[in-house]
């Protein structure tokens, strides 16, 4: 077990390619730190920098405070568990497992032992003599775990382990790679580009684009104070809604209505520089329906009357889908997250909004409702960095 | 339904492949056919009567034919002491030294010829795999050896070893002509062979190179191996079929080899082969009988090694049973 430390680190690839640029994480030891982002952002290449898989360009890697940045990938003591499993086909899940610890040379009885355990850990007993292409991708992916934990390595790496998997399985196999980690103890370096795997795994999360760290926390943090329109949009399911804003005397004038500035909000922007024109941007559980609102309470928000053009009931609460006349927002970050969610060419004709309100609502589909939003979880961004104008640092 | 319009003799010898390859299950499983395995089952080889019979032909015939005549006392020089002696040929060629002498030169060539070739090729195969600027002049390059025709690439050997004119004869033998003693005829006529179907068990190995996939060598990096390690227990395991086609191919086409020896050597200084020497005996000799009797002896051991080659793919596959370990 030991501490990993990025420090400045920069891949380029022979063909000129910058994959990752200056990343600075300290990783604690024992500690689960999730690295999330888009797909090209870099993730497998920082992952492949930590196993030695790939050289660094610039900068230095530290393992338990020793530089490793020269040292071959079996000196560096890490297991990796690759996306595609790399199970050595010859080999029974036995033999795969041991693979490690015969390259170690362990004795016999040692390895034994070793795998037996793995195979208690992981349910894998009674697969011991098959081989891999005689098992299931559930059971594949637990092999691969297997030979990652039986030489009790420093660390973990991960990348995209469980992408292969079905819904079901996925989240099934969340909760054991979770309590795996908890049980052993071993900092793990996990990649993912599914926001959900982000949120509910890691201790913390690494937001990555184009190459740079974004921003490193916990995943409540982020979602709460996510440090740009990046974050911000990436982090959450369904994402965070952006609605154009302009600030005047203290009132954000939007398609949604005249919305006041609370003390909060008007305490976070003052020393931020905010421009005039801002993206406002409102998580979908920040929206209820009108009627259900107390007056109380009611006059802290902004109410706006829309049509529902989709209603979806989830059970415990419903989706409420609006299209709202007036320009999109635009910036470089959402046509990027965009492009990442594939909705880059739907046509979109206005703004469109999510809202997540109480599954009690009456509120019908296809017709107009009276939707209620708190003022005081507003979160404005400067369109022209992306930057978060009301960030809590 | 089916049962009533299929004729009562079918089931029991419809299909003799099926009942072998079908044998392992339950004799139940095999009645269960289904009328549409049946149908596609006959399409197969309907498919496949154009190829069998043109092989037949071309093949069968020849064979059958040799075997005839190898059971014949028949030259043409005394076309009328021609009459059928059983063995008696087989005798006279197992027991004559000149034969045994052609089998072991022709087994020492074929041996060190494709074990050097396989150590070369696998080199050659891994730098093609590897380089990643000119690799097509590398490609090319290296298959140009197997791009000449045979024929013509042995007479620029033999010329090379050729005293007075050759400068292979010149710088390495000292000017000693290598061609007229044995065991160096047989090193150079071997040496021809590398050089000439090298690039050809390169090209297959390369093959094999590209079913093993890069996440298996970079799991087995992260588990420790050196790189040595990564070829003999990842690379070599996965790519064991590819390797055993190519040894294969190159066993076959080896054992049989003529035309380098022909025009290197042409037999003198006992270093005929057994196609040699059955080329002089049938063709030169006109000894129809005794040069059959060979044909069909080269014949069995080609079927023997084929044999042997396609007894160790059945378990090589990479995730099949490997051999009952289930
Ligand atoms: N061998 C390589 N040579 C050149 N460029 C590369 C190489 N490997 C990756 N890249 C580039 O580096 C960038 C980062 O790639 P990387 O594989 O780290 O992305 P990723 O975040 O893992 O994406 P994904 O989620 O799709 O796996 C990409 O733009 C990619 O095109
Ligand atoms: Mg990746």
């Amino acid at each position: 077990m030991a501490e990993i430390v990025l420090d400045n680190v920069t891949k380029q690839y022979p063909d000129g390619a910058v994959a990752v640029r200056d990343v600075d994480i300290e990783i604690a030891d024992g500690e689960f730190i999730i690295l999330v982002g888009p797909s090209g952002c870099g993730k497998s290449t920082t992952l492949n920098m930590i196993a030695g898989l790939e050289d660094i360009t610039a900068g230095e890697l530290r393992i338990g405070g020793e530089r490793v940045n020269e040292r071959a990938p079996k000196d560096r003591d890490i297991a990796m568990v690759f996306q595609s499993y790399a199970l050595y086909p010859h080999m029974t899940v036995k033999e795969n497992m041991a693979f490690p610890l015969r390259l170690a040379k362990v004795d016999d009885t040692t390895v034994e032992k070793k795998v037996r355990d793995a195979a208690e850990i992981l349910d894998l007993t009674q697969h011991l003599d098959r081989k891999p292409s005689n098992l299931s991708g559930g059971q594949r992916q637990r092999v691969a775990m297997g030979r990652a934990i039986v030489r009790s390595p420093k660390a973990f790496l991960m990348d995209e382990p469980l992408s292969n998997l079905d819904a079901k399985l996925r989240v099934q196999m969340r909760t054991s790679v979770s309590r795996l980690q908890k049980q052993l103890g071993t900092t793990t370096v996990y990649v993912t580009h599914d926001q959900t795997e982000a949120m509910t795994l890691g201790d913390r999360v690494v937001v990555m684009r184009g190459g740079a760290v974004q921003q490193i926390g916990a995943p409540q943090f982020l979602y709460d104070n996510p440090a740009n329109l990046f974050v911000a949009g990436f982090i959450g399911s369904p994402a965070m809604n952006f609605v154009p804003a302009s600030l005047e005397n203290g009132v954000l004038r939007s398609a949604l209505g005249d919305v006041p500035l609370t003390d909060r909000v008007r305490s976070l922007l003052e020393g931020a520089e905010a421009p005039r024109e801002v993206i406002m941007g409102l998580r979908p559980e920040h929206f209820e329906d009108a009627r259900l609102v107390d007056d109380t309470v009611r006059s802290n928000g902004v109410t706006f009357t829309n049509q529902v053009d989709v209603l979806e009931s989830m059970g415990s609460d419903k989706f409420a889908y609006f299209s709202l006349s007036g320009e999109q927002a635009t910036s470089a970050e959402l046509a990027e997250l965009a492009a990442d969610a594939g909705s880059a060419d739907v046509p979109g004709g206005g703004v469109s909004l999510v809202a997540r309100i109480s599954a009690t609502s009456s509120a019908v589909e296809g017709e107009p409702a009276d939707i209620w939003f708190d003022a005081d979880k507003v979160q404005l961004f400067d369109p022209g960095n992306g930057r978060n104008l009301t960030y809590r640092g | 339904m089916s049962h009533a319009l299929r004729p009562p003799a079918e089931p029991a010898d419809a299909d003799p492949t099926a009942t072998a390859a079908d044998s392992k299950l339950s004799p139940k499983a095999k009645a269960a056919l289904s009328e549409g395995k049946k149908a596609e089952r006959r399409l197969g080889l309907l498919l496949c009567a154009p190829a069998i019979l043109i092989m037949a032909a071309v093949a069968g015939w020849p064979i059958i034919y040799s075997v005839w005549l190898s059971l014949q006392r028949y030259d043409l020089k005394f076309p009328d002491r021609t009459e059928f002696v059983g063995l008696e040929n087989y005798v006279t060629v197992l027991s004559n030294p000149y034969w045994w002498n052609a089998m072991w030169v022709t087994v020492l060539i074929t041996v060190v010829s494709v074990a050097v070739e396989l150590v070369l090729g696998m080199a050659l195969a891994l730098i093609m795999h590897r380089t990643l600027v000119g690799r097509g002049i590398v490609r090319t390059s290296t298959l140009i050896p197997y791009g000449i025709v045979t024929v013509v690439a042995a007479f620029s050997w033999r010329y090379a070893w050729t005293p007075g004119t050759g400068y292979l004869a010149e710088t390495v033998a000292g000017g000693d002509p290598v061609l007229t003693e044995k065991i160096p005829s047989i090193m150079v006529v071997t040496l021809a062979e590398i050089w000439k179907t090298t690039p050809f068990m390169a090209l297959l190995l390369m093959a094999g190179l590209a079913l093993v996939p890069d996440d298996l060598l970079k799991a087995a990096a992260m588990d420790g191996a050196t790189a040595w390690q990564r070829f003999t227990k990842v690379m070599v395991p996965v790519m064991k079929p590819a390797i055993l086609v190519a040894l294969l191919f190159r066993t076959l086409d080896a054992f049989r080899i003529f035309d380098n020896l022909f025009v290197l050597t042409a037999g003198s200084q006992g270093t005929s082969s057994v196609s040699m020497l059955t080329y002089n005996n049938l063709i030169k000799g006109l000894n129809l009988g005794i040069g059959s009797t060979m044909s069909v002896l080269i014949f069995i051991a080609v079927a023997i090694i084929a044999f042997v080659f396609v007894k160790l793919f059945g378990t090589a596959a990479p995730g099949g049973d490997g051999g009952g370990r289930r």
